[in-house]
């Protein structure tokens, strides 16, 4: 500690210069902050998925039906506890930038399934007691400034007309990163006011196996029971489904590594080049202190500790502005939720910090190597 | 009292051998100290003259182990300079050495007060210890209402007494400076070597000092002229001795 003094007089000895470098650091984990919270908001169903849980799709295609007959067949197979279904409805509210998620689910079972999703029991049962009725998610309510009670009016396009909904329920969820942004409805609604070709059928099952049951060995039997039928299926864990819905939208998991590489890459580039510079002017300085006593060990470590505690501030500067941004842009992305999770805001700090050891390293080296004697007679 | 003969006196604080500095530039080798002999007293004040790539500051560089003889040995207070590692040089230096630069080399970044305190973080001394001893040494250079200055803040005579007090906070065995009022004008000047002077009548300072500066010289107990590499003259007390 007793040594902060002089590195903190160092650091502040070029602060315009600091200052900029402090910004390069915050800039960039500012953006690895936005990129960590978009790759969130594409991989957010392979994040928060259940461990427990299978999605059995058409074999063919995810938007390819399965028979609501297949949810007793499910039922009864060796480790299967719950089933539970939904639709895609695929509907806007008002107008086409308005897109979020909304499925037509099995109302007495799909609470049931998705525990991390917290309602109110009397709002349950007022959806559940409404064909009309809708639970939606507590940051699309926020987003279009719904409340309970309200009427909302969905344009489908799969499913042509206005729909109306009665919103009766809110649910939020029970871990950071949940996704609530949903908007769920009735299935009964769906096959009361749909065409008809979407009676006796459901878009996907969701189906939850028993403590210690072999997932894998549930998925095999799954798709043994239904082979050679018209509605062949093709049963893989929740993460696994995700994950393959993500990929969809392109390898966007490989483009931010990409950018983010490129990033910190230049930044090691810049930082390092400046780092040389301020230990290239105070040759003298560096070499005073090692006449006065101070090792080869000590100029080597004041160097980097100034390179760290530059790569520090700035990089929690950046990633607490993109903390504090990721909000902001979930309104803007409607249909994704972007969030910075915590382990993230650690990696992302880290790897500032690495990029600050990493920059300072060769001019710390060099000031280690600089020979008193030398140094002096450059005076 | 200060010998270049090689003989052993008593009550040495610094004794070199035999002394060899050989630099290789290019093909040439350059000869910078040849044999050289020397025995300082403690205590004693000695100016260094000689016209410039005498070896003058090549003696002081080696005498505060900041580099290292081609042969010979240095042996201050019983430490032999010659036989330690790079790292126990260091050691040694921040312990028995105290350096003053022409230039001050004050870090700009600190205050008169950081500057000194310096050597003293090398120490074991705690907070309160290091305040006491800096307010110390730089009431005794006469700036304890400039402790809070930069070095910008100050004049060049100021500086270089900051850098005497850098110097002496430590209490080292000895004091060795490189031009000290080189960069000064004449009152400044004046005023430092009345400060060099006094360190060593009143604390028993002992202090090397290379100068180009007669009236500087004339301040020493004993004045030794180096040429090409060689002490090749003794004035003053030790001359008169």
């Amino acid at each position: 500690m007793k040594y902060l003094g002089l590195v903190l007089a160092n650091v502040r000895r070029k602060k315009t210069r600091t200052l900029l470098t402090v910004g390069s650091f915050a800039v960039a984990l500012f953006l690895f902050g936005l990129l960590a919270a978009i790759h969130f908001a594409f991989y957010q169903g392979v994040e928060v998925a259940g461990a427990d849980r299978l999605v059995v799709i058409n074999r063919v295609s995810i938007i390819q039906p399965l028979p609501v007959s297949y949810r007793e067949r499910l039922l009864q197979l060796a480790g299967v506890q719950a089933v539970t279904s939904a639709n895609w409805f695929g509907g806007v509210y008002q107008d086409e930038r308005n897109f979020f998620p909304q499925y037509a689910v099995d109302h007495e079972s799909y609470r049931g399934m998705f525990s991390e999703f917290v309602i109110p029991d009397e709002q349950w049962q007022a959806f559940a007691g409404d064909r009309q009725g809708c639970v939606v998610g507590a940051a699309l309510a926020q987003r279009y400034g719904w409340k309970l009670g309200d009427r909302i009016p969905i344009r489908g396009t799969i499913f042509p007309g206005i729909w109306e909904f009665n919103v009766r329920a809110i649910y939020r969820g029970s871990r950071p990163g949940d996704d609530e942004g949903q908007f769920w409805f009735r299935r009964d609604y769906l096959e009361e006011r749909g065409p008809e070709w979407i009676k006796g059928l459901v878009g996907w099952y969701i189906v939850r196996v028993g403590d210690g049951v072999d997932a894998a060995a549930v998925s095999r039997a799954i798709d043994e029971r239904f082979a050679n039928s018209p509605f062949e299926t093709k049963t893989e864990p929740e993460r696994a489904f995700a994950a393959s819905f993500a990929k969809q939208m392109g390898n966007i998991e490989a483009l931010i590594l990409i950018i983010g590489g490129v990033v910190f890459f230049t930044l090691l580039l810049v930082t390092g080049n400046t780092q040389a510079l301020s230990v290239r002017e105070r040759t003298t300085e560096l070499a005073v202190l090692k006449t006065l006593g101070f090792s080869d060990r000590f100029a080597l470590l004041l160097v980097l500790s100034e390179s760290v505690l530059v790569a520090g501030v700035g990089g929690l500067a950046g990633i607490t502005a993109a903390k504090l941004v990721t909000p902001a842009l979930t309104q803007a992305l409607p249909g994704f939720t972007v969030f910075l999770p915590t382990w993230d805001l650690v990696v992302g700090l880290f790897l500032a910090l690495l990029v600050g050891l990493a920059a300072g390293l060769l001019p710390a080296v060099s000031a280690m190597r600089l020979r008193v004697v030398d140094a002096l007679r450059r005076v | 009292m200060v010998r270049v003969d090689g003989e052993d006196g008593a009550e040495t604080l610094i004794r070199v051998r035999n002394l060899d500095k050989r630099y290789q530039r290019g093909s040439e080798e350059i000869h910078v100290l040849q044999g050289l002999n020397l025995d300082v007293g403690r205590g004693e004040f000695v100016a260094f003259m000689g016209p410039s790539g005498s070896g003058k500051t090549t003696l002081l560089n080696l005498l505060g182990g900041l580099d290292v003889p081609s042969a010979g040995s240095i042996t201050v207070d019983g430490d032999e300079l010659t036989r330690m590692s790079a790292a126990k040089l260091t050691r040694w230096r921040a312990r028995h050495v105290g350096f003053i630069f022409q230039m001050y080399n004050l870090l700009p970044v600190l205050t008169a007060f950081g500057n000194v305190e310096l050597p003293l973080l090398l120490t074991r001394l705690d907070r309160a210890q290091r305040r006491r001893q800096v307010e110390t040494a730089l009431a005794l250079v006469g700036l304890a209402d400039r402790m809070d200055h930069f070095p910008r803040q100050l004049s060049g005579g100021q500086e270089q007494r900051v850098a005497i007090a850098r110097a002496i906070v430590a209490d080292p065995s000895f004091l060795l400076c490189d031009e000290p009022t080189g960069d000064l004008d004449r009152a400044s000047a004046g005023e430092i070597l009345d400060l060099l002077t006094a360190l060593a009548r009143e604390y028993g300072k002992t202090i090397l000092m290379v100068t180009h500066d007669p009236r500087a010289a004339e301040r020493a107990d004993c004045v030794l002229h180096l040429d090409k590499g060689v002490l090749v003259e003794a004035a003053g007390e030790a001359a008169r001795a």
